[in-house]
């Protein structure tokens, strides 16, 4: 059984080894001499200013939260997808009562402002 | 075009029979050899892929663009590769060393991962994994990590905003792209590929799933980062977002994640929507592989005309579209089909 997912194991060694070897390869090639002008932050020339690690605006958190209650209906779906022709009416019920529970707390994000970017 | 698989079937007999090794041991051996002639299709695919962008985009924007090097400026991108090894790599002071090092080669890692499930013709996969779909878009979601791990490890304000905007954007998108593909696996009644390809032989699923189609096709191009959704790298306000900071070689591993990420999903729109390598209207006398090709080119193309011909949205009207309008609409599409699959089956039964 896990002998299938063999290739994949292959094919993400294979995706290390190669930039690897694209990074070993210009290794040889480029220069190397670091100056601290040139170690510096790139900011438009002008020295940079103040911390960049800060606590950042709190709708990117929101959105994350949201995503990971749409994202675990999405896992759920999938099964329900693929056996959705055999099961018939109980499907289809299935399907309003899940999609209802998702459409709910949809609503209740909505409503609360929890998708306006602000 | 079964050439490929015969090769294959060789490969695998002579290292059982000729060098005695064990089934396992041979099996693993041909799929590493597979996977690298994978790669590097992809890279030879990525040389024309560029010339393709630069070419299209001059002629959208009524320019001449690349015509110096090779016949039609074909050469320019082999020979900026060159130029590209010979770059300073450069890492700055402030800069989260481990990190900054490594996200450019996670981003790889998630662009070839992809491409283990993909038929691209019948018997052409590398692993032709029961949970196909599912697969890819587990790994399309780890992709997010990387360009977040290359934004924050910067240290660098441009690179946060876009790192943090590149977050947003793709989890934002990754719901109606999921939702939309549902709609195709409760049609063709599996996760795998190979499977979903072979349902589409008298119908291809965009024309019942026309809307799914629009909708994975705009959120793709959110996923992918490509204009007029590239926010996170837009350059007239974050000079090029989470990979500012990265010169050389390390930044040219970043471009090629980009473009193989943007052949992955073609090739999967292809798959999921426009019946994978089966020939259209019976037009058989080309190979199965050579239509897939086609397909995918077909796609990439809209990508690109699209990029290059509407201006970059707005964060927030971005944000707005994708979960105020795409989310409740494919939703919607999911009932529809639901029920449409009901009606459609008490009717011929």
């Amino acid at each position: 059984m896990l002998i299938k997912y063999a290739g994949v194991v292959i094919i993400m060694i294979w995706g290390i080894v190669f930039p690897a070897i694209l990074l070993g390869l210009s290794k040889l090639f480029h220069p190397n001499n670091p100056t601290p002008t040139k170690l510096s932050t790139y900011e438009c020339g002008l020295e940079t200013q103040g911390e960049t690690w800060v606590q950042f605006k709190i709708s990117y958190f929101m959105y994350a939260l949201i995503f990971v209650a749409f994202d675990v209906e999405t896992i759920f779906l999938y099964p329900w997808a693929v056996r959705f022709q055999s099961l018939g009416l109980f499907g289809i019920v299935e399907m309003f009562i899940f999609m209802a529970i998702l459409i709910v707390g949809f609503w209740y994000a909505w409503k609360e402002g929890a998708l306006e970017w602000m | 075009m079964d050439i490929f698989i015969k090769i294959a079937g060789a490969l695998q007999d002579w290292l059982m029979n000729g060098m005695g090794l064990s089934v396992t041991a041979s099996e693993l051996i041909a799929t590493a050899v597979w996977a690298l002639v994978a790669i590097l299709f992809i890279l030879v695919n990525l040389i024309i892929l560029v010339w393709m962008e630069r070419k299209l985009g001059a002629f959208f924007q009524m320019r001449r663009g690349p015509n110096r090097l090779g016949p039609a400026g074909f050469l320019q991108f082999p020979v900026d590769i060159v130029k590209v090894l010979g770059k300073e790599d450069i890492i700055p002071a402030a800069a989260d060393k481990p990190i900054y090092k490594i996200a450019s080669i996670c981003a790889f890692v998630t662009t070839i991962c992809a491409f283990a499930v993909i038929p691209f013709a019948k018997g052409m996969v590398l692993e032709d994994l029961n949970i196909g779909i599912f697969y890819f878009i587990a790994i399309g979601s780890t992709a997010t990590l990387s360009l977040l791990m290359a934004g924050i490890s910067s240290n660098n304000k441009y690179s946060f905003i876009g790192g943090m905007r590149t977050v947003a954007q793709m989890i934002s998108y990754e719901i109606p792209m999921a939702f939309s593909l549902l709609g195709v696996v409760m049609m063709a009644g599996s996760l795998r590929l190979t499977d979903i390809v072979e349902a589409q032989q008298n119908m291809w699923f965009v024309i019942p799933q026309a809307i799914a189609f629009i909708i994975y096709f705009v959120a793709t191009i959110a996923e992918t980062n490509r204009g007029p959704f590239d926010l996170a790298e837009g350059e007239q306000e974050l000079v090029a977002g989470y990979f500012t900071e990265y010169s050389g070689i390390r930044w040219a591993i970043f471009f090629i994640a980009e473009y193989g990420n943007l052949v992955a999903v073609a090739s999967i729109a292809t798959i999921m929507f426009l019946g994978g390598w089966n020939a259209p209207f019976g037009l058989t006398f080309l190979p199965p592989f050579l239509w897939f090709m086609i397909k995918v080119y077909c796609m990439i193309f809209m990508f690109m005309w699209v990029r290059w011909t509407f201006p970059r949205i707005r964060i927030d009207h971005l944000m707005h579209f994708g979960w105020k309008f795409l989310i409740p609409v494919s939703i919607a599409n999911i009932m529809v089909t639901g029920i449409g699959i009901y009606v459609y089956r008490m009717i011929t039964n």
